[in-house]
């Protein structure tokens, strides 16, 4: 649950498989002939640079286990897309086994369970550095990925993975302000996260229903790093949410498709791929990511300690990080991309947005990637927010314990009293 | 004799997902990481104590609004023609054919402020009032997903009351309120009771209702497992104590119930 992984904003690329598909259907009646030709041409517009490497493995019968965030990848299941797990098996003979998770600690879980052996997973940043200091995840060999070298130099030695040995960057994103146009009469340029304090817009502010990213943002406002794990200013960011509870509508995190869509809301943080889902939904609503800086996240493909085709797997990310898949994967997700070639095949539309692609300076200097926290602050975090959640106003405390109270002492003496009753009864 | 090997499958059944289940729980909840001995977890649970209040405050309430919904439904219900019984039965069954999810979704879009509900109050002029995100939404949600088990045994306890014996309380000089609370309401108690367990139980571990219509600032015990399990901070432990406390506090509260069967023949 911590991202909506939805396929969206298919139709035009829907549209413009139809036109592609077009001139193949009117040229021939057959439509067995069709199929074929369809076929050719899917094969020649996916070119790989290195035909043999990817042919090593053939005929051997070797299977990987994949796993991924579902509707993650473009699976060719709408015409026009291209089912990029099918082309890997076509093209090198190794059979790939799909399945999904929802979210990074429940792929987590399953790690650590030790039960399933996968070969290529797909965890978030601060997973990935958990599961770097746990050992979860085994170091890549650079040589088996060459297409290594189309990620931007953005993407390359982040926090979690400082040394870029453990992880290839598949999708990234941007934490911003999702808000109705019509009712805050406030600028783009001069709406920052205070917007979410805003007293004058009580009770029509959302929130994320998460406390790392939650405290992401009091941590912003406060001017502390977002990865901070000093007791002092987690305490201070927690204090600083404490204040925003009393205009906060709810918490929430998928539901902020239905509550913003609806305009049962005015304002909500979300993370920018799904911000698109809803803008498209919604004409009154407007994406801002506030200036003053903001989370980065980035999904990235690992290969876990457990894995047991490790070269296979290699081959896998490699083939994920062709020009033609990338850009086929990054179309049907919509998320960003941090491969340079997939990025320049976009359209200008796309690249232009604010939305999906702010400007490599700001991502550079404005921006911070979540590392994984120690155990002490994470649990910190934890109890934190769930103070911070449970914390009730003062009136109705003062009456909620005693109430409960005098319930049970009356409960039991009903119970007592009547046994009494019942015994003396028994005598006679 | 045979008839005992009969059970054997559901033995089976019984000690693999249910015995062992709630052994690794115990286990999980009284260990460390290590695997040492240590009550530490078990009194951490203790800073949570006011959304323990909280949620069986709540899941009392829906209980009791339940009893005094579904009692007069019930008792009207066994009083039907028996064919017309089986419809009725069959339209208080209705609503749980639908999945739950959709169902306590569909009160989200009811109850939000640009809902029906403030919609049709803006008509006349009042409102909009704040409907969502309260704790009053989450016992609605509690209500109204688990007043069919309230109903349903009540029913089937008053069905079998002999309406002669409402003629011979007549007889003997009751009024309809006396009938009420010298007849009626002593035969129903075991219906009375597992209701009560019905409806309680679930409501009180519930957190999907709490998650979708108190909007995530009115956590009960079951959001807070869950946050431990899919949490940020990953602690089984902490997580299997709160669900041992939980367990035991059901425990104590249905044996108390139970006092109040005449014939202790329900649940214990």
């Amino acid at each position: 649950m911590r991202r909506n992984r939805k396929k969206f904003r298919m139709l035009p690329l829907f549209a413009a498989a139809l036109i592609w598909a077009a001139p193949l259907t009117g040229c021939s009646s057959d439509t067995e002939d069709t199929e074929e030709e369809e076929e050719e041409s899917q094969a020649q517009t996916l070119t790989v640079e290195d035909k043999d490497y990817y042919t090593r493995f053939k005929d051997q019968g070797i299977s990987i286990n994949v796993y991924n965030w579902g509707e993650y990848i473009s699976t060719g299941a709408d015409e026009g897309t291209l089912d990029v797990n099918g082309e890997f098996e076509k093209l090198t003979g190794i059979k790939v086994n799909y399945t999904n998770y929802a979210t990074n600690e429940e792929l987590y879980a399953k790690l650590k369970g030790g039960g399933a052996a996968y070969d290529v997973i797909i965890p978030s940043d601060y997973m990935i550095s958990k599961m770097i200091k746990e050992g979860l995840i085994q170091p890549l060999d650079t040589e088996n990925i060459p297409n290594r070298k189309y990620i931007m130099d953005n993407f390359r030695n982040q926090a979690y993975d400082p040394e870029d040995a453990y992880s290839v960057p598949y999708t990234w994103g941007t934490v911003g302000i999702i808000y109705d146009t019509t009712m805050i009469d406030i600028p783009p340029e001069d709406i920052d996260w205070d917007l979410l304090w805003n007293e004058d817009y009580a009770d029509q502010i959302l929130m994320f229903d998460n406390p790392r990213d939650a405290f992401a943002i009091a941590e912003l406002m406060l001017g502390y790093s977002l990865n901070t794990e000093d007791p002092e200013e987690l305490e201070q960011a927690a204090f600083k949410l404490r204040q925003q509870k009393h205009i906060v509508q709810g918490y929430v995190m998928d539901e902020v498709f239905d509550k913003m869509g609806a305009g049962d809301a005015l304002i909500a943080p979300y993370y920018a791929g799904d911000a698109l889902t809803i803008l498209d939904d919604n004409e009154d609503l407007d994406f801002v990511v506030p200036a003053s800086g903001t989370n980065l996240f980035v999904d990235a493909m690992c290969i876990p300690t457990s894995a047991r085709q490790k070269e296979a797997a290699e081959m896998y990310i490699n083939f994920m990080c062709e020009p033609d898949i990338a850009y086929a994967n990054i179309d049907y997700i919509c998320y960003s991309t941090p491969h340079s070639a997939a990025y320049e095949m976009l359209d200008e539309e796309v690249r232009e947005s604010h939305v999906s692609y702010p400007d490599s300076d700001f991502i550079a200097e404005k921006t911070t990637v979540f590392v994984n926290l120690s155990d002490e602050a994470n649990a910190k975090m934890q109890k934190l927010w769930t103070e911070m959640k449970s914390a009730e106003d003062e009136n109705s405390n003062r009456w909620l314990m005693p109430t409960f109270l005098i319930i049970c002492v009356a409960i039991i003496v009903f119970v007592l009293i009547r046994r009494h009753i019942k015994n003396k009864k028994d005598i006679f | 004799m045979k008839l005992k090997y009969f059970s054997a499958p559901y033995l089976v059944w019984m000690v693999v997902f249910i015995l062992v289940p709630l052994l690794m729980i115990a286990y999980f909840a009284f260990t460390t990481d290590g695997g040492g001995l240590t009550i530490k977890h078990i009194s951490d649970v203790g800073q949570y104590a006011n959304i323990f209040v909280r949620s069986i405050w709540l899941s009392l309430v829906a209980t009791a609004i339940c009893l005094v919904v579904a009692y007069p439904v019930a008792f009207i219900l066994s009083r039907m023609e028996k064919h017309k019984q089986g419809t009725m039965l069959l339209i208080v069954m209705l609503p749980m054919w639908m999945n739950f999810l959709l169902r306590t979704y569909a009160w989200m879009t009811l109850l939000g402020n640009n809902g029906i509900i403030n919609h049709l109050f803006g008509l006349v002029g009042l409102g909009p009032y704040k409907l969502i995100n309260t704790s009053g939404a989450v016992v609605l949600g509690m209500v109204y997903n688990y007043l069919p088990f309230m109903i349903l045994p009540l029913y089937s306890v008053m069905e079998k009351i002999d309406k002669s014996l409402f003629e011979a309380a007549a007889d003997l000089g009751c009024n309809s309120t006396a009938t009420l609370l010298r007849v009626i309401i002593p035969l129903s108690v075991p219906g009375i009771t597992s209701g009560i367990t019905m409806v309680f139980v679930p409501a009180i571990s519930t957190f999907i209702i709490s998650r979708m219509l108190g909007g995530g600032s009115n956590l009960l015990i079951g959001d807070l497992i869950e946050m431990q399990f899919l949490g940020n901070s990953y602690n089984p432990h902490l997580g299997a104590a709160i669900s041992l406390v939980l367990m035991v506090i059901i425990l104590v509260i249905m044996t108390v119930m139970n006092q109040f069967d005449p014939e202790d023949q329900v649940l214990m």
